[in-house]
């Protein structure tokens, strides 16, 4: 393999080679420092006179003496059984002090997109004990759901939560869990994996960390090497696999940056134009394939620059992910944990993972009835700010009340409270029984009937 | 091949440049937006700039591994589609391969340098002759027909092919490549013919649109409808219910034939249509839903420039079988995405960009696309539409960007999503005082004959109880609702009721996801029925709180779930009139 020491330019990470034989985009690249350091990078531009190098690293210590090497291929990950319980750089290496993973396979990481026409629906209910998840925004297997947070606020736990509680009802079987950090501190990764650890999910984990001290550019490829590594566990080991992608609004910057090395045009925020397409180049390989076992579930996890939901990141997840889970500072600062605050969250699965077959025939109903009836006693606390309690209502006064009942009774839970679906659902009949039944106008007669606690008692009564 | 002219074929060239999807290639003639093959694995692109010897050309699939130094091979053909009987039921990707055949070749998930023909070529169709030998035929009339689905496929003589005397015809079973009709002309006609995906089909006339698009959804039809032929948008930021809507109307739109483009959307979307469709009803045919679908799906993660192409892939085959005769309703979904992949390519160029990086002829593009939508006289003298409705996804949910407002200038209907509503879960999400629609005089006499003279006059008369209770709401923000007149305190309950009953829609109840236009009235007249009751017996001194909470009233929201709704509907309107009556007489 040819070096060549034809180094032009380089421009934050961005290396330019000149006088090369051709070579293929994307592909591979060592460059080897005087030091015999060797650092990787990848073809973003290639023609006859000119190569773009991308590298993963700082490009620190390299110059015009560096030697180049393009490897023919493009990125590829080793994987194999044993990748189970390791934990690797956000390069793929492994930083555990164990030995170098045996490849089975070597898998491209861009991953091809999945055809349409194999996917199968998801619809199988994942129960994670939280119930404005499984009540309200309920998840299903396959799904991507994202958690919009913003700094300080306990993503973290959620995400821990829910990776600890999950399961299918009826099933046995956990998940496995890959996890990508990218760009958090180092605290925030031992926290991650003290609690691996404290529960024995380590042994069923993938983990890949590139923390904040790591070279930014490598994020571009953790999340990337993240998802090869789920597909082989999902589609070739017939896993059921969670990944969770944290913090994608560090992913986001590296791609800014990245960009503007390379003098693009810039979109909104200066974000590159292309970012909607390279988000969903990630968050797109979640889902089921028709006649395989396995499945990727998806939680990315990412703060929002200013609490700003219409930020270009948050934005562009939002309209690729299938929901996402608000985290409120206003909830954060009642005290309330899970902080997650129902009215913009969403499931859009929701419908296909709930009801008779999957949970019970109410939780549709009762769920647009909690939903209708908080955010009608959230709109009113506006109101009673300026025009005082007294001035509401008897109703009005009801829906307020609901309002701080639902915050405190159905969305407030431990941090190790694993409710089941059941518990859920019966703590929304319990609050939806505070208000007068004809106020519940989004439920059926029958259903109210026969789950509302007034009618349950003296139905039992009866009996 | 009739209508892509072919120039010299066989030309090949060299690549220069690989950056992502777009590529530079040498030592080729080629015309702008000519297919050609790229590299050793031939991937599939068109020539989108032509620059001194360099040709620009954006490559349909991902370029990860190519050289310069490989060969570029011009086709001389422009990027066409396969138009002929299989096009209903398929499910294809940007560029007219069908995701069942590449499946089969491929596997489950999208490789590269796969070509696989738009309409399956061995397959034999049941052809019927209409016309017989010595009759003159010309260009868009018809020749004959096969039954493809519950849907008659109608055979045309493809446009810009030279007419003439049918010399013979056959009748029996043949593959679309069989030649089932020659002219004295020399003009041989098979059941397929191509197209060429940028250029608009020819038609005799363009006409105004008189009818509406019965949808299904109460808001759409009742207060903003679209004609048949007409276009639509809908924005709205993510999760305020673009999809569900848009969905909603690929199932219950009383057109003949539906084409869905997943632009750039996401897969479980897709698959979740692909599953659904199949199994839904027809509410008139009572046939499956997808025996009138073309499906298009090129999600967020397939390739960019694939995405910039089927759109014009779906307006195309809309277009084809609007010729035949048939009222076609085309959904986007999303526009944004397709307006996104024009701005990638164009960054790509290093083009000068307008508002927000998007290419200066966005709004050309746009209004070229809409424009295509539209009821028509055909070449054959049948009348035949296209509607077209477009969601389009506005950054932040921000409608003064320019994808939004481009949009806005073209469209004659405006369906305004709200994400304030769907977060208290009204659906459809569908802003009543934002939206609008430009065809309700000319759907005025539509409305007056087939659904009820005193419709039009319900209908102003909601909005006008809409409007003031926007206006009301206002006051009851600041000094509370107590303060309010009675009779403005019962407006303001009315108009809850017109929001609660008629406006929200539940898509996933059996019965009241779809909505006949006579159902509509009923309730609508139900409601004005309770209001004419109410303001009288205020003025008769009854008090509001007691008008606003008898109990029969309660059950009003109910028959949105009933199927046969008028026995109860009756009962309600009698009870109430009995309890208003009552509490009058007590008065």
């Amino acid at each position: 393999m040819k070096e060549y020491r034809t180094i032009s330019k380089i421009a934050g990470p961005l290396v330019f080679v000149e006088k090369t034989e051709p070579v293929g985009y994307n592909e591979l690249v060592n460059i080897a420092l005087w030091d015999g350091t060797i650092k990787r990078g990848q073809v973003l531009d290639t023609s006859d006179s000119l190569v773009v190098v991308q590298v993963f690293e700082t490009t620190a210590g390299i110059g015009k003496d560096s030697g180049v090497r393009f490897l023919g291929e493009t990125i590829k990950m080793p994987v194999g059984k044993e990748m189970l319980g390791r934990i690797l750089s956000g390069g793929g290496k492994p930083i555990d002090g164990g030995p170098e993973i045996v490849p089975e396979k070597r898998l491209d990481i861009t991953g091809a997109a999945i055809n349409p026409y194999a996917r199968a629906s998801p619809e199988e209910f994942i129960q994670t004990g939280i119930s404005t998840i499984d009540g309200t925004n309920t998840l299903v297997r396959g799904q991507k759901l994202p958690i919009f947070s913003g700094a300080g606020l306990p993503h973290n736990n959620i995400a821990l939560q829910i990776a600890r509680q999950s399961k299918v009802l009826g099933s046995k079987e956990s998940f496995a869990v890959v996890f990508a950090a990218m760009g958090i501190t180092k605290e925030e990764a031992n926290h991650f994996m003290q609690d691996f650890e404290r529960t024995g999910a380590l042994e069923r984990a993938v983990v890949f960390l590139n923390l904040a001290d790591d070279p930014a550019v490598e994020r571009i490829i953790t999340p990337r090497l993240a998802l090869t590594t789920a597909e082989y566990l999902a589609f070739d080991l017939d896993m059921h696999v969670l990944v969770i992608l944290t913090d994608m609004t560090n992913y986001c910057e590296a791609l800014r940056q990245i960009g503007a090395a390379r003098e693009e045009v810039p979109g909104r925020r200066g974000y590159p134009g292309y970012m909607y397409t390279d988000l969903a180049g990630i968050y797109e390989r979640a889902g089921i394939i028709k006649g395989k076992k396995g499945s990727i579930t998806q939680f990315p996890i990412l703060t929002m620059p200013g609490d700003d939901i219409t930020h270009p990141i948050p934005d562009l997840t939002g309209y690729i992910t299938e929901g996402q889970i608000v985290v409120s500072r206003e909830l954060h600062r009642k005290g309330i944990y899970p902080p997650i605050n129902v009215l913009p969250s969403l499931s859009r699965l929701m419908n296909l993972g709930i009801g008779k077959e999957h949970t019970r025939e109410d939780h549709k109903k009762v769920s647009d009835q909690l939903y209708a009836a908080y955010a009608e006693g959230n709109d009113l606390r506006g109101l009673v700010a300026i025009v005082g309690k007294d001035a509401l209502s008897e109703r009005d006064r009801m829906f307020l009340e609901f309002a701080d009942l639902f915050e405190n009774r159905f969305v407030r839970q431990g941090y190790d409270e694993d409710r089941t679906i059941f518990e859920t659902l019966d703590g929304g009949w319990n609050l939806l029984a505070t208000l007068p039944v004809e106020q519940l106008v989004r439920i059926d007669r029958d259903l109210i009937n026969k789950y509302h606690p007034k009618f349950r008692q003296g139905a039992k009564a009866q009996e | 091949m009739e209508v892509t002219e072919k120039k010299e074929k066989g030309q090949e060239g060299v690549l220069k440049r690989i950056a992502g999807p777009v590529v530079t290639a040498v030592n080729i003639d080629a015309h702008m937006y000519d297919v050609v093959k790229v590299g050793h694995e031939e991937l599939m692109g068109e020539v989108i700039k032509i620059q001194g010897d360099e040709t620009i050309i954006q490559v349909y699939e991902d370029t990860s591994g190519i050289r310069p130094g490989e060969p570029v091979t011009n086709t001389g053909l422009s990027l066409a589609v396969e138009l002929g009987p299989g096009l209903l039921t398929s499910i294809y990707d940007g560029i007219q391969r069908p995701l069942s055949v590449l499946v089969d070749k491929m596997g489950d998930f999208i490789q590269r340098g796969v070509s696989a023909p738009g309409l399956d070529h061995q397959k034999k169709w049941e052809f019927r002759p209409l016309v017989k030998e010595g009759d003159k035929v010309s260009p868009g009339m018809v020749i004959g027909e096969v039954q493809e689905t519950n849907i008659v496929h109608r055979i045309l003589v493809p446009p810009k092919v030279q007419g003439g005397v049918v010399k013979s015809i056959k009748r029996g079973s043949f593959t679309i490549e069989e030649v089932v009709c020659t002219l004295d002309s020399g003009t041989e006609l098979t059941m397929m013919q191509k197209w060429p995906v940028r250029v608009p089909r020819p038609v005799t006339e363009k006409m105004n649109p008189t009818i509406p698009l019965i949808t299904g959804q109460r808001i759409l039809d009742g207060l903003f409808p679209i004609a048949k032929g007409g276009t639509a948008a809908i924005p709205g930021p993510f999760g305020s219910g673009k999809t569900v809507t848009q969905q909603q109307l690929a199932k219950w739109s009383d057109a003949e034939i539906v084409v869905y483009i997943g632009c750039g959307e996401r897969g479980n979307e897709m698959t979740e249509v692909l599953t659904e469709f199949p199994e839904l009803e027809d509410p008139k045919s009572g046939k499956p839903l997808m025996e009138r679908t073309v499906l298009i799906a090129n999600t967020s993660n397939m390739p960019v420039a694939a995405r910039e192409a089927s759109v014009y892939t779906g307006i195309t085959i809309a277009e084809y079988f609007r010729d035949m005769g048939y009222d076609v309703s085309l959904m986007a979904d999303s526009t944004s995405r397709w307006a996104e992949a024009m701005r990638e390519i164009s960054s790509r160029l290093e083009e000068m960009p307008g508002e927000e990086g998007y290419p200066a002829y966005l709004a050309a593009r746009l209004s070229e696309f809409y424009e295509r939508a539209g009821l028509v006289r055909t070449l054959s003298g049948k009348n035949g539409s296209v509607s077209v409705i477009g969601a389009v996804s506005p950054p932040g949910g921000d409608f003064s960007e320019p994808v939004t407002q481009n949009t806005l200038r073209i469209v004659k209907v405006f369906w305004a999503l709200d994400a304030k509503l769907s977060q208290r879960r009204h659906f459809p999400a569908i802003n009543w005082l934002n939206s609008y629609s430009l065809y309700l005089d000319s759907l005025h006499d539509w409305y007056d004959k087939e659904v009820s003279p005193e419709w039009n006059v319900l209908r102003s008369w909601a909005m006008e109880v809409l409007q003031k209770e926007a206006e009301l709401q206002e006051i009851v923000q600041l000094v509370g609702s107590d303060a309010l007149p009675e009779a403005e305190q019962l407006t303001i309950e009315i108009a809850r009721m017109i929001r609660e009953i008629f406006l929200q829609q539940n898509a996933y109840d059996a019965v009241d996801t779809f909505c006949d236009m006579s159902k509509q009235y009923d309730m609508m007249k139900a409601i004005k029925g309770y209001a004419d009751l109410a303001y009288a017996a205020q003025t008769a001194g009854v008090s509001p709180a007691q008008i606003i909470t008898i109990k029969s009233k309660n059950d009003l929201p109910q028959i949105k779930f009933i199927k046969d709704y008028k026995p109860e509907l009756e009962r309600i309107q009698k009870s109430m009139d009995s309890e208003i009556n009552t509490l009058r007489s007590t008065a």
